[in-house]
């Protein structure tokens, strides 16, 4: 949340020019952000020259495989639907003062529910009443787990963050569970592999300008505009954000405060639950486990490095959308770890928590 | 197999899969009772179990092989205690920023050593005890690491409730700033809270690849750096019932390796979500103790003054 910087008379020592003009809000953060991903630049080639690479090639190679070519910039979308969705299911949460890191099991209940439907009905039903339905079922296998969370905090007292963290873990293993039980595909005998059997023609979104990028970025950048209006334009948010503000003061002014943090919770996980049915419906194609590789845990770093802000958080997502994407460019061609662009990412954050600590930390003082 | 084999062999089993989620839970302990929770764990944890192989590799050393993991572990833990000390940053944000740089760094610092091998610790039938039945089998058949992991918890209970330090401890975690005025440095502590963690992580990754697997590879940890985190709940922060924690992680583990080669057709999967169960009931039916338990300002951020 932003806190508006408090104008301090400052003392001006001799030989310090005139006061500083205080630049807007959105010129820090940006300068931050600069700053932050230079730096993180400056370390990660430190590390690669240690490791006997060159880091010009390294940065080369991550520019090639994501912003020189179409291609490139089609597989940042597709990456960014993730993560916008996982954040979403964290900042809205956040508004009312919870703090959920689940959105990596929502991703997986979400995956199966839609499966389930699609496995289901593939056969009887044309994609144009299918969607719909895959949509709902995703949504609701994520609101399902979200709201799980929301009723053991608001009527257990069990702390939110940890009651989703054991709850990813429980999502994922449930995943496994199904594909390697009741919904494996038995016609191949791979021992090993386990995955149901593929989903039906007609349980797919459309995909556009012949790339991966599919209906479910749509779904992301709907998913940004209803948590805009919801908080800027509506009484529902406007007493969710009473909550998260100062649950006291909405207790006594009689919000059934209770009600509201299932509810937050229930949303957030249902935007999670929609990444895992776009991931599996639009990208894999059958449900299997492991499909999530830390999307949730990536959604949540958006959340905060973006301070729960709807255009910040559709830049954070673009940005470690395409440093994710660089990493596999990275594995092809240059012979490295795929993940070793974790490292990348990691110094950007670090960086930028740095700062946003350091500035709230000013705040405050 | 009669009865008490099946249970002598899973509760065997239970020691050995413990024992490095044991370390990382009590790293993970500390580090909470300083009010500091580490999300990163599983990065601290790759790093161990990583560095720890590399040098085993090279030196030939096991032991110099643990020490450099458990100090790996440690450096990287106070990259966390920095943004989370100095600058106030969100902890489960840079936890799970911690996570990611020891996912990235280990896989590529590792990547040659895949397909290596060493020689690592091997297990150490203690004399006359490893004798005892049932028990000896049990409790003293193992590898030097493991023996070493059971010791630190009964040691970590001394130094956090029977020293001054343990004392600062535990005030920092209960109230900052009490802990400041009563003339102790809440950051300093603080710190060598995370650093300690981080090296209990560390060491318990090492365990995995120099004395549990003697390979590395990528990601090799799978997560048990989280149910670390989420087993220190289970152990009402207690550097002691951290043990039954661990111990249900390990069983849980073990039980469904002894029914899948037994061809019982129960999902290794659904045992394997038995410890989270547990410890959502745990909370579920001990939340008023466990919200007791929980140090004060856990997670709080930090702001100047400490």
């Amino acid at each position: 949340m932003d806190t508006a910087t408090p104008v301090t008379p400052e003392l001006h020592l001799p030989g310090e020019s005139a006061p500083r003009v205080q630049l807007p809000g959105w010129v820090k953060i940006s300068r931050s952000f600069v700053l932050s991903i230079v730096l993180a630049m400056l370390v990660f080639s430190a590390i690669l020259l240690l490791m006997g690479k060159n880091p010009v090639d390294v940065y080369v190679q991550i520019f090639n495989g994501t912003l020189s070519s179409p291609y490139g910039w089609s597989e940042v979308i597709v990456k960014m639907t993730p993560f916008i969705l996982c954040a979403l299911a964290v900042a809205i949460p956040a508004r009312v003062g919870l703090v959920s890191v689940g959105g990596e099991g929502q991703i997986y209940l979400g995956a199966i529910f839609s499966g389930f439907v699609a496995l289901k009905f593939g056969d009887a039903l044309p994609t144009a009443l299918l969607i719909p339905l895959l949509v709902v079922a995703g949504m609701l296998g994520g609101a399902l787990w979200g709201g799980l969370c929301g009723v053991l905090r608001a009527y257990a007292n069990l702390n939110e963050t940890i009651s989703s963290l054991l709850l990813t873990y429980i999502g994922s293993l449930l995943m496994d569970f199904l594909v390697a039980g009741p919904l494996k595909d038995r016609s191949t005998s791979a021992l090993g592999q386990s995955y149901s059997p593929l989903f039906p023609d007609n349980a797919t979104l459309p995909t556009y300008f012949d790339t991966r990028i599919s209906l479910g970025i749509i779904f992301a950048l709907l998913g940004v505009a209803f948590y805009f209006w919801l908080f800027r334009y509506t009484r529902w948010g406007y007493k969710m954000r009473v909550v998260g503000g100062n649950p006291e003061a909405a207790i006594r002014s009689g919000i059934r405060v209770g009600r509201y943090l299932v509810v937050a919770m229930m949303m957030g996980g249902a935007f999670a639950g929609l990444s895992g049915m776009v991931e599996v419906i639009a990208i894999q194609g059958r449900l299997r486990g492991g499909i999530s590789n830390g999307y949730g845990y990536i959604g949540f770093l958006v959340a905060w490095l973006a301070g729960q802000r709807p255009i910040l958080l559709i830049f954070m997502a673009a940005l470690l959308g395409l440093i994710a994407v660089g990493g596999d460019s990275l594995q092809i061609a240059s012979n490295l770890p795929s993940s070793s662009v974790n490292i990348l990412m990691a110094l950007i954050l670090f960086f930028v928590l740095r700062d946003q600590g350091l500035r709230a930390m000013k705040a405050k003082a | 197999m009669s009865l008490i084999l099946f249970i002598q062999l899973i509760l065997t089993g239970a020691v050995r899969s413990g024992t490095s989620v044991l370390y990382a839970v009590l790293g993970e302990t500390v580090s909470e009772k300083a009010g500091i929770v580490n999300l990163g764990t599983e990065g601290c944890m790759l790093m161990g179990a990583c560095v720890g192989f590399i040098v085993t590799f090279q030196t030939g050393s096991p032991w110099a092989g643990v020490i450099a993991g458990g100090l790996a572990g440690g450096l990287l833990s106070l990259a966390h205690g920095y943004l989370v000390i100095n600058c106030g940053a969100n902890q489960l944000a840079s936890g799970l920023t911690i996570l990611f740089f020891g996912l990235g760094l280990t896989a590529l610092i590792g990547r040659d050593y895949v397909k290596q091998n060493i020689v690592g610790f091997n297990t150490i039938d203690i004399p006359v005890l490893s004798d005892l039945p049932f028990f000896g089998p049990v409790l003293f058949r193992h590898d030097i690491m493991t023996y070493i992991g059971f010791l630190i918890s009964p040691l970590l209970w001394f130094v956090m409730y029977r020293t001054q330090w343990g004392l600062s401890l535990r005030a920092v975690g209960e109230s900052r700033s009490v802990s400041f005025s009563t003339g102790r440095s809440p950051a300093r502590i603080a710190y060598s809270a995370v650093f300690i963690g981080g090296v209990l992580s560390g060491l318990g990754g090492a365990q995995l690849s120099v004395a549990f697997t003697h390979f590395w590879v990528e990601g090799m940890t799978q997560g048990a750096g989280f149910i670390a985190v989420a087993l220190v709940i289970f152990g009402l922060w207690h550097p002691i019932r951290a043990i039954s924690g661990a111990l249900i992680y390990g069983g849980a583990y073990a039980l469904q390796l002894q029914l899948q080669t037994m061809g019982v057709g129960l999902s290794p999967f659904l045992l394997q979500m038995l410890p989270y169960v547990l410890t959502l009931l745990a909370l579920l039916a001990f939340g008023k103790a466990s919200r007791r338990a929980m140090p004060s300002e856990l997670g709080l951020a930090f702001n100047r003054d400490g």
